[in-house]
């Protein structure tokens, strides 16, 4: 196990390096983080050099890159445009997008596995194809789309919950940003635990425990959905990565001022620390969340672990 | 009597029609007896055997006629809630394939020790301590440290002892035992029959033995019913059946295990495959693949025929059948 | 026993990777095997020619009408995506301001959106965009994808190893942030760095999916026997290894297109997809949302649509899917 854990950390390593160098390929080798600082104005030829040289433009871009990671891992990750600095930012955003996130999980959770559950033990009957028909209309409505008509319809038309987020962003805000995040990966849970129930609806070992004469709850609770849900459960873990990244369309539709919206504002005024300070964390926040399902893995199913 | 089922008929609803599993099947075992069921996949012998337990997939299965008459009462009018209490404590299955049949994210002490805590209401300490027990008595070495190990951590024959202390945990007066062997290695075969063999005698309870392997049967069997096509075609105590077959389907199958004394001759096989079950030949349903068939074997389904006081057949020539053996 | 020559055996264990074979009930299976005999009303038994994978698979589209409603569904989105004119005879780029988030009227029956063009006209331009995205985009992660996936399973070791890393890589990268930062850098107007931008994030899922199933068939009798009889790596790789792998890219193909298109309404929606002049369902949802209070219909046409084709091709995977996997049927 502790090997185990070891090897993925290594693995981990030039993903890190792969996908952070990638970004900041993206953002500092073909935008102009100088020419930005400057807006509209064109920057005095002296004072552009002297920036360049203090952020080390002029080096070749590798070098550049492992300056940065060297100043990323002693806390340093810079100035963003309003003088601010990023870890600032960082500290005011993330736990935002990480409740916006929870809300979402817990739905996730609660809902898929439900819908899940009820239409994959009731196959092929009137629930289960209702639930599919619902899930496939879920995945097909993009959520910038579903996000606004919900907007619309609960906050402006009906009035029932507040249309935009306050700067605090308490839970009770989140709820419907929440709903409107996980409704994609709602319906993929909902699929998935479906299937895995109706696949292991048949297997031998759940004939065993009819046979066995033990009560149909305590077949369905610990023998069928105990196996039926580690796929299930390593999806949704492997979600938070997804969801804190995706989240930037939901915070832009509600007005969250989360992760999203500072990389969104740090694209518009160009602004790179911000960018990728912001997006490092987030491969982190992902590679993280994988090698824990990983280990969840192992943990719900002994076949891994003892392998 | 322990176990009489008579005249049972279980159908599948498949997308090709009705199939007809288990047409008018009549058997019986009493305590301390072993009635070894025979036949090729398709032939009912399993399904016989869930509807007797209780486990049949319904839908697509149905049972649409007979009784199941279990200790002196029908089972089959039986609430679910009074056919779970007899499963596992009163009658027990053992599964062919013991690798996928136990639950492979569960200690094996988990679900051996599940019988005693949802049957008897025992604590989980206890349950725990008579898991162990039974893993002695099915000669498990080391029980106390393997207890908490998962199923895939043990090999084959270790496997299948383990769903044999399942099935025999409650002490039940009647086991089933689905194609025990067929998974195993040919060695560790004979040592986990002459375990059930011996528990059963400890026990004396009553045991079904399906199987498709003559062989097995031969040593532990005290009868035999052979079914084809969802029906039983001959029924006998074991050695008469050895030493003359009434049915043709027998004969074949008895012509088709390898002898080493006839070391060089080709093996017999019966021709044909097995009868599509949403269509059964008309008449004697064997007529197709039978190499004694008459005109009244296509029109006229045999009834079993009274070959002897324990022994009957359902073959309109069952007397040239057993002269020709 | 006799499924072991059994052709739906065979044809089960080239789809579904080793050891998910589904285990069946017995009863299930005795009912099973009386419909593989040859007496059958399907006379497929193992005497009479086996029907393939893919003439069984199309014999099972055929009676599906999950697959006809997507199927023509598809047909006519791509058609319009050609033929714009046909069905909608003005300009898409012809904007009256005077006529500015008004709704319908007789020959607007969608109305107009706040620079006052017809909507109508635009949600049929905008088909073009997205298909052409879509199409191109899956095409060419799949192509990617089963290369390089193929190519790390069948070799495995370094290769492998090496491949895989690169595809967690670009999985690390949450796609609509590395929308934001990739395409933030582009100035050009046409579809293709959507299209590049959506192969590069896109491919890594197909080649999992296409590096799982040639390792998996890899580890199949036939093929283990091919190799024993000295059959080269080449041929193995395209005769006995590859067929078995395109069928789960397809499935999985499939229901990438609509993902992808999904995903190119949401980057133009950001800003950072396609951009004037080009119609595009994102755009024009995103000019609409501000405005959702006071002219909803110009948000429900053109997000409709879009809601409708990315409907239509995850029908279609799914219909595909089911038709390929014989397990779930």
């Amino acid at each position: 196990m502790g090997r185990y854990v070891i090897r993925r950390l290594l693995q981990m390593i030039p993903v890190f390096i792969g996908s952070t160098f990638l970004i900041f390929f993206m953002v500092y080798a073909l935008g102009d983080p100088v020419a930005a600082l400057f807006g509209d104005k064109a920057p005095d030829p002296a004072t552009a050099a002297r920036i360049r040289q203090e952020l080390h433009l002029d080096e070749p871009l590798w070098k550049q890159y492992f300056l940065y990671m060297g100043q990323i891992f002693q806390g340093d990750f810079g100035t963003a445009f309003n003088g601010q600095k990023v870890t600032e930012l960082m500290a005011s955003a993330y736990p935002v997008t990480l409740r916006l996130t929870l809300v979402a999980i817990v739905i996730e959770l609660i809902v898929g596995i439900g819908l899940g559950v009820a239409s994959g033990l009731k196959r092929g009957r009137v629930v289960d194809n209702s639930v599919l028909l619902m899930t496939l209309l879920v995945i097909s409505i993009p959520t910038f789309v579903s996000g606004y008509v919900l907007q619309f319809l609960l906050g402006v038309k009906w009035g029932i919950i507040r249309p935009s987020v306050s700067s605090e962003a308490p839970f009770s805000e989140l709820i419907l940003p929440g709903v409107v995040l996980a409704l994609v990966s709602l319906a993929y849970v909902t699929r998935l635990t479906r299937t895995s129930i109706a696949e292991n609806v048949r297997a031998d070992y759940v004939r065993t425990a009819i046979a066995k004469g033990l009560p149909r709850r305590r077949v369905i609770s610990r023998h069928l959905l105990r196996n039926s849900l580690i796929p299930v459960v390593t999806f949704i873990g492997a979600d938070i990565g997804f969801l804190m990244g995706g989240a930037i369309v939901t915070e832009k539709i509600f007005n969250i001022h989360g992760v999203g919206y500072q990389i969104y504002q740090g694209i518009l005024r160009n602004n790179a620390p911000t960018v990728v300070g912001f997006v490092t964390i987030l491969v982190i926040v992902f590679l993280v969340a994988n090698l824990l399902v990983d280990l969840l893995y192992a943990v719900l199913d002994p076949r891994i672990r003892y392998a | 009597m322990l176990l009489d089922v008579r005249d049972l008929y279980v159908e599948f609803r498949t997308r090709d029609g009705i199939a007809k599993a288990v047409n008018g099947v009549n058997y019986s075992v009493s305590a301390g007896e072993t009635l070894a069921v025979l036949g090729e996949s398709g032939s009912g012998k399993s399904v016989t055997a869930q509807a007797i337990m209780g486990i049949l997939d319904m839908p697509p299965g149905k049972i649409t006629g007979g009784e199941i008459i279990f200790q002196g009462r029908d089972l089959l009018p039986l609430k679910e809630e009074e056919r779970r209490k007899v499963r596992g404590a009163e009658m027990a299955m053992i599964f062919q394939d013991a690798l996928s049949s136990l639950n492979p994210v569960l200690s094996v002490g988990d679900q051996l020790a599940e019988m005693f805590i949802v049957h008897r209401g025992m604590s989980k300490k206890d349950a725990r301590a008579k898991a162990v027990e039974l893993m002695d008595r099915v000669r498990i070495p080391g029980a106390r440290e393997r207890v908490g190990q998962y199923p895939h951590q043990f090999s084959g024959g270790m496997r299948q002892r383990i769903m044999i202390a399942m099935a025999m945990a409650l002490e039940p007066a009647l086991i089933i035992a689905d194609e025990p062997t067929t998974a195993l290695d040919v060695t560790v075969q004979a040592q986990v029959m002459e375990l059930l063999a011996e528990l059963q005698r400890e026990l004396n309870m009553g045991l079904i033995l399906i199987t498709h392997d003559l062989g097995v049967v031969a040593d532990v069997a005290d009868k035999i019913a052979v079914m084809y096509a969802g029906r039983i075609v001959e029924t006998a105590p074991v050695h008469e059946i050895y030493k003359a077959p009434a049915h043709p389907y027998t004969r074949g199958l008895l012509d088709s295990i390898p002898r080493l004394d006839q070391k060089g001759q080709e093996l017999y096989a019966i021709k044909g495959l097995p009868p599509n079950l949403t269509a059964i030949p008309s008449g004697c349903p064997f007529h197709p693949r039978c190499p004694r068939a008459q005109d009244i074997c296509h029109t006229d389904d045999p009834p079993l025929f009274r070959v002897s006081e324990e022994r009957r057949s359902a073959c309109h020539f069952w007397k040239e059948t057993l002269r020709d053996a | 026993m006799p499924e072991a020559y059994d052709p739906q055996e065979i044809r089960r264990q080239a789809i579904t990777p080793a050891g998910s074979g589904g285990p069946m009930d017995l009863a299930m299976d005795e009912a099973e095997t009386l419909e593989k005999t040859p007496g059958g009303p399907e006379g497929t038994g193992p005497t009479g020619k086996p029907r393939s994978l893919w003439s069984d698979a199309w014999h099972q589209l055929r009676r599906s009408p999950i697959f006809i409603v997507s199927g023509l569904l598809i047909l006519f989105l791509v058609i319009i995506a050609i033929w714009p004119q046909l069905i909608a005879s003005r300009d898409p780029l012809f904007c009256q301001l005077s006529k500015s988030q008004q709704g319908m009227q007789p020959g607007h029956p969608f109305g107009f959106d706040t620079q006052g063009c017809d909507v109508y006209t635009r949600t049929v331009y905008g088909a073009r965009a997205s298909i052409t995205v879509g199409v191109c985009a899956t095409l060419g992660a799949a192509l990617l994808g089963s290369l390089l996936g193929g190519f790390a399973g069948f070799f495995g070791g370094v290769w492998d190893a090496v491949l895989s890393r690169i595809a967690d890589v670009f999985f690390g990268i949450p796609v609509v942030l590395g929308g934001l930062v990739f395409l933030s850098v582009v100035t050009s107007s046409t579809v293709w760095p959507v299209v590049g931008f959506i192969v590069l994030l896109g491919w890594p899922q197909i080649a999992r999916i296409a590096r799982g199933s040639v390792i998996t068939a890899k580890q199949n009798d036939y093929v283990q026997a091919a190799r024993a009889l000295g059959a080269g790596s080449g041929r193995m790789l395209l005769r006995h290894v590859a067929p078995n792998a395109v069928a789960p890219v397809i499935v999985v193909a499939t229901i990438a297109l609509g993902t992808y298109i999904s995903l190119e309404a949401t980057l133009s929606f950001l800003g950072v997809g396609l951009r004037p002049p080009t119609v595009s369902w994102g755009i024009d949802i995103s000019n609409a949302a501000p405005q959702i209070r006071n002219a909803p219909h110009m948000l429900l046409y053109p997000a409709g649509a879009l809601s409708i084709t990315v409907l239509a091709f995850i029908m279609l995977g799914d219909a595909v899917r089911d038709a390929l996997d014989p397990k779930l049927r």
